[in-house]
């Protein structure tokens, strides 16, 4: 066992870990932030994306020890009293059919918009890229993201 | 899935890396940003006893000028290769090559030195590094060697490091006035594995190409220089670009599978060296 510091939505945690847990099952099973959801098990799908000292990070493919004395953002620390913008972009905008790949989808827009303000279509569309949503609803995701770059969504 | 059982040792510094190296030979393996390795784990195509992280080796982060070369640290970021400055000035084709690599989050934690020494010849680095005629710095109990890049790809996944030893640093040539590059890449989704690339870089002089560098990838078990195409580009102008690229596919043995079949890869090779010398000569 590894003992790890690791604060997660501004709360920090000391646990101790096997090697082998991976960031998304500290997160879900031992803090309970199922908001992060597992899609793929194969850091294809972006499903787990969080962030992991402010960039975006596919939590199968980090394990907690690697995270241990970093900063974790979950889609559930996204909110502050009031949905972030790029989620009432996301509800504005219906950016979701299923809903799985949500947050995943809400974590890497956030990075995108931290390192480009004002993206393209294309420039969203190649942000997005390491997230799949098997519903196949892009069209209203891209829209989202526009919206919450224009700052058209409160 | 959920990788097997393994010991895990935090490497504070090279040494203390190469010592939980050399304690547990074959039986350990390095953790760089964990890309491609947590993967294996997870579906256990990989089951070391022990992982050696050498995340924060504070020595193997991190860009630097050395005159003729620039020296990049192993464990910086392929998000950081991208963004730096002295690279894109310097060895720009690396960071052209680097932003087709996975995705923004992949590219956070993936690193330059972990990609070139996990080998992939579906990679987007190694025929980079080939082409560049970088060098490898690799650091075991015995000190430091050098290896250049045309003796560090060995075969599929295998690279000149032996067992208990560590990719420090590689060092790259700079590109010099005149020169110019671009990095093809075939692939047939986002975020997908290149069926073929090809990474080219090329320095004119009075209106002709004057010296050719190309690396291919997924050609074969290793990354491959297209030696033939680079002799039959000297001297030539653009007229001549597409007759030379012919030479592009000879003697590979790329693979055959589901992506395309061997001579589907050759018919790639042909052209995409033809459209990346066109480009990288700014024909």
């Amino acid at each position: 066992m590894v003992k790890i510091s690791i604060t997660v939505d501004g709360e920090r945690h000391e646990d101790e870990v096997e090697p082998r847990l991976l960031l998304v099952h500290y997160l879900r099973e031992r803090l309970g932030k199922v908001g992060t959801v597992v899609g793929c098990d194969t850091s294809n799908c972006g499903a787990c994306t969080v962030h992991l000292d402010g960039n975006s990070v596919k939590a199968c493919s980090v394990l907690a020890v690697q995270a241990d004395g970093g900063d974790v953002t979950t889609i559930e620390g996204l909110a502050n009293g009031e949905w972030h913008p790029v989620q009432a972009a996301f509800k504005e905008c219906h950016g979701l059919q299923c809903g799985y790949c949500t947050p995943g989808m809400i974590m890497a827009a956030v990075d995108l918009l931290a390192n480009n303000p004002a993206p393209s279509e294309d420039e969203i569309r190649e942000g997005l890229e390491g997230n799949l949503c098997r519903c196949t609803g892009y069209q209203n995701i891209v829209k989202a993201v526009q919206l919450a770059a224009e700052g058209g969504a409160r | 899935m959920i990788p097997a059982q393994f010991d895990y040792v935090r490497a504070g510094s090279v040494d203390e890396a190469v010592s939980a190296l050399a304690e547990h030979d074959e039986d350990a393996k390095v953790l760089a940003g964990g890309q491609s390795l947590i993967p294996l784990l997870r579906l256990r195509l990989a089951y070391p006893e022990v992982v050696v992280d050498v995340g924060r080796i504070a020595e193997m982060h991190g860009i630097r000028d050395d005159g003729s070369h620039l020296v990049i640290g192993a464990m910086t970021t392929h998000a950081e290769v991208i963004t730096n400055e002295l690279l894109r000035r310097h060895c720009g084709l690396i960071a052209e090559a680097t932003e087709t690599v996975a995705d923004p989050a992949v590219r956070h934690r993936g690193t330059f030195g972990g990609s070139l020494a996990h080998a992939d010849p579906a990679g987007d680095l190694p025929a980079v590094a080939l082409a560049l005629d970088a060098e490898f710095v690799i650091a075991g109990a015995g000190g430091r060697r050098t290896v250049s890049a045309a003796d560090f790809f060995v075969d599929y996944l295998q690279t000149a490091i032996e067992p208990a030893e560590v990719l420090v640093e590689v060092r790259v040539p700079k590109l010099g006035d005149g020169w110019g590059y671009r990095y093809e890449k075939f692939q047939r989704v986002a975020q997908a594995w290149a069926i073929v690339g090809v990474a080219a870089a090329v320095r004119r002089s009075n209106g002709s190409i004057a010296e050719a560098r190309i690396g291919l990838t997924n050609m074969g078990s290793t990354p491959i220089r297209a030696s033939a195409v680079e002799s039959a580009l000297a001297g030539t102008g653009a007229g001549e670009v597409a007759a030379a690229c012919e030479a592009a596919a000879e003697g590979t043995s790329p693979p055959s599978d589901l992506n395309g079949k061997a001579d589907y890869r050759q018919h790639l090779a042909r052209v995409l060296t033809r459209r990346a010398v066109t480009a990288a000569a700014g024909y």
